[in-house]
């Protein structure tokens, strides 16, 4: 059988993704860098049977998806930028209902309007706690695209899993490149739906009940359950109730649900950490150029330079970072933000005073120059 | 068509009664007036979905005993949109507040109009914000008195109906909580229409609007409503121009968004394959 | 009471709030709020059965039946 390989850009990437997984309902507004996700989708989608629909607004469609979650479907909005903040109140609501539901935030350069058409990450902070209240969320990101392809797929499979909206983190950098992605034949990745409710129709179905196996299973409106969902403290039969016990039940779940898997849930990649004396922590596109510069360190000057990639960002995965940061005389991460992981990194590992921080802000990628310039204060050595 | 006694306990989550509203607040009779169109029109509890937003109105989805959700502050409309588009054989209706459909969630109003997505929408409009402590809304009218308006609202006053028309909705009424026979016929038809119906039910807040602006008690609001509309076109209209006009004032036939991107994108495109 | 017709009144009164609307509106002063603000049927003999105090009750606590005598 010939491999289904495709030279493409990320945002085709991140659709392709979309697709293998299911996705079924798309809802979105113009934003670059993120509109080709809107484009793609509005064509592929229809073809097999799926809905794609442009609305007034951000906040509009972020609402949209959710509405769609409700009555079954898998869906997606992507957005970038302002785009983001407006979603909040959405992601928020989805949070607290457990709707299952994926966001793509093609990052750019903030704040405000910022720089449509330049890279940054400034948002990953905002990923974490965009929305108002106590809540836990998930979010991942990749530097390559056969990886956007993957991270996007297990996005779809951890939202209808954890019924929590999933952040999609990719940037401007990684939704404009063109790489080679190999599609992979259905059943290649694993796809995960959603659990329905074995409860029959007509008996008491609870949508907030968690189970013997610790799931809450969902139903479909129209499949004859008849819930009701709410973004007041609620039951597990889904009315209001905000009584202090039952408050304090429901915020520990949305929490708990999430950072107690907070290693299931890491995605990461390592490269060259066997032996690695300097570590770089990165994510997103800045992997790239951490991977560039730790080569350059060890086959021009024998310094083992080694790269941990953060695939999932949120929940933190402190425990990994820790242990893979355990032996390094030093750790830098590289971001392209004022500093926003960094300071996780120093919160979990055993000797924060030596983390260092490689940073860019000017909406121009990090370049493996930059962060060999951290290399050398840090080692004495540079090339 | 039901040919069975109307039943209001068939129709709500009678444990979470008596519901949580003021007395004589008018939204319980829009209750009774939706519920009643449902038992007319037959539908099964199973193929109805409300979704409401935020605010007093917005209440009443947790009563109901059909796929409901409370959604956020003038989101109802754009939630509904995914629902509805997502599950076409869902009867969707949008019962929410003056606030939430107008300001907050107007931009949205204006869309849902534009689409002709077949959802019914039942603006509540008691022209108040009630929830939070009887604030002024675009539907308040100028002069109209509210704690943040404790002078008077300076705003220009503002016709939903105007504005459902102008947007494209299909299908546009307006009635009151007196004429309460009249909402429920009302919001029949607004059901039955294929395409976005909005229809704005008058329905009084004695506890905000009423105390601030000297209004009475529940009945004399009621009274008010009785007093102060007419059928549109009535001829009382010529001596009276200030008097509110209550009827069907748009009901016509337009292709509907749900159907419409059936046949012309999804049809379409699996055809070509 | 209107001939040949049988009218049953039931008010839930863990429901009604005594607003009023209900005897406020009865065409035949058939209701009244007892001493504990709660809407009772005091002279049912004379009602109608126009149903008007159910569809307007914001409590939905009125339920009149009305039987066709023979």
């Amino acid at each position: 059988m010939t491999q289904n390989i495709q030279f493409i850009p990320g945002s085709d990437a991140c659709i392709e993704g979309a697709l293998y997984a299911g996705c079924d309902f798309f809802a979105g507004y113009p934003i670059t860098p993120s509109s080709e996700v809107a484009e793609g989708l509005a064509a592929a989608l229809p073809k097999r049977g799926g809905k794609f629909i442009q609305m007034e607004d951000e906040i509009a469609s972020m609402a949209c998806i959710i509405g769609a979650a409700l009555a079954g479907k898998k869906v997606m909005t992507a957005t970038s930028g302002p785009g983001f903040s407006l979603k909040q109140e959405g992601i928020g609501y989805a949070c607290m209902t457990e709707t299952p539901c994926v966001i793509a935030n093609i990052q750019r350069g903030g704040p405000s309007t910022g720089n449509p058409t330049h890279v940054a990450q400034g948002d990953t902070m905002q990923a974490r706690w965009g929305s108002h209240g106590d809540h836990s969320i998930i979010a991942m990101t990749a530097s390559n695209l056969q990886d956007v392809f993957k991270i996007t797929v297990e996005a779809f499979n951890l939202a209808e899993q954890y019924r929590t909206p999933v952040i999609l983190m990719f940037d401007e950098a990684t939704q404009h490149l063109r790489e080679k992605v190999v599609i992979p034949e259905p059943g290649e990745i694993e796809v995960i739906d959603r659990i329905r409710t074995k409860i029959p129709v007509g008996e008491q179905y609870y949508p907030y009940l968690t189970d013997a196996n610790g799931q809450r299973p969902m139903s479909d409106f129209g499949a004859g359950h008849r819930f009701h969902v709410t973004g007041l403290h609620h039951n597990i039969m889904g009315f209001p109730d905000v009584s202090p016990a039952n408050v304090d039940a429901l915020i520990h779940h949305l929490v708990d649900k999430i950072e107690n898997k907070a290693n299931e849930l890491a995605r990461y990649k390592e490269y060259y950490m066997d032996d690695a004396d300097y570590v770089i922590v990165a994510y997103g596109t800045t992997t790239r150029s951490a991977i560039q510069a730790a080569e350059d360190y060890r086959n021009q000057l024998g310094i083992k330079v080694g790269v941990l990639e953060l695939q999932t960002v949120w929940p933190f995965a402190g425990d990994i970072v820790r242990e893979k940061c355990a032996n390094a005389k030093a750790v830098i991460v590289a971001e392209m933000n004022m500093g926003q992981i960094v300071n996780e990194v120093k919160r979990v590992v055993a000797q924060p005073e030596k983390v260092f921080f490689s940073n860019r802000v000017d909406n121009q990628i990090i370049k493996p120059s930059d962060i060999k310039a951290a290399l050398r204060m840090i080692t004495g050595k540079g090339v | 068509m039901s040919d069975t006694e109307f039943d209001v306990k068939k129709y709500i989550r009678a444990q979470f009664f008596p519901q949580m509203w003021c007395p004589g607040c008018g939204h319980g009779t829009v209750m009774g007036a939706l519920l009643r169109a449902i038992h007319d029109l037959g539908l099964d509890n199973n193929d109805v979905s409300v979704i409401s937003g935020i605010g007093c109105s917005s209440r009443i989805s947790g009563y109901l005993d059909f796929n409901t959700a409370h959604t956020m502050h003038g989101r109802a409309l754009p939630t509904a949109t995914g629902v509805k588009l997502a599950n076409p054989n869902l009867k969707v209706i949008v019962p929410f507040g003056d606030g939430d459909s107008t300001a907050i969630g107007g931009n949205h109003f204006i869309h849902a109009c534009r689409r002709n997505i077949d959802i019914t929408a039942i603006v509540m409009n008691n022209r108040i914000y009630g929830m939070t402590g009887g604030q002024y809304s675009p539907m308040s009218g100028c002069g109209v008195k509210a704690s943040t308006a404790p002078y008077g609202v300076p705003d220009r006053s503002f016709d939903l109906m105007e504005l459902a028309k102008g947007a494209g909705a299909t299908f546009v009424a307006r009635t009151t909580v007196y004429h309460a026979k009249e909402a429920q016929n009302t919001i029949k038809k607004a059901i039955e229409h294929k395409g976005f119906s909005v229809v704005e039910i008058l329905s009084m807040c004695p506890t905000q609007f009423g105390r601030k602006n000297k209004a009475g008690e529940a009945p004399q609001m009621m009274e008010w409503y009785k007093d102060n509309t007419v059928p549109m076109g009535s001829k009382k209209l010529a001596d009276n121009p200030d008097l509110i006009q209550r009827g069907v004032f748009v009901d016509e036939v337009a292709p509907e968004y749900c159907e419409t991107y059936q046949e012309n994108v999804i049809d379409k495109v699996m055809k070509k394959g | 009471m209107a001939k040949g017709k049988s009218i049953e009144h039931i008010i839930d009164k863990s429901w009604c709030k005594g607003c009023g609307i209900c005897v406020h509106f009865c065409p035949k002063q058939v209701l009244e709020l007892n001493s504990d603000e709660k809407a009772v049927a005091a002279r049912p003999e004379d009602c109608i059965g126009c149903k008007l105090c159910e569809l307007r009750c914001p409590d939905l606590a009125i339920q009149i039946i009305v039987k066709e005598g023979e």
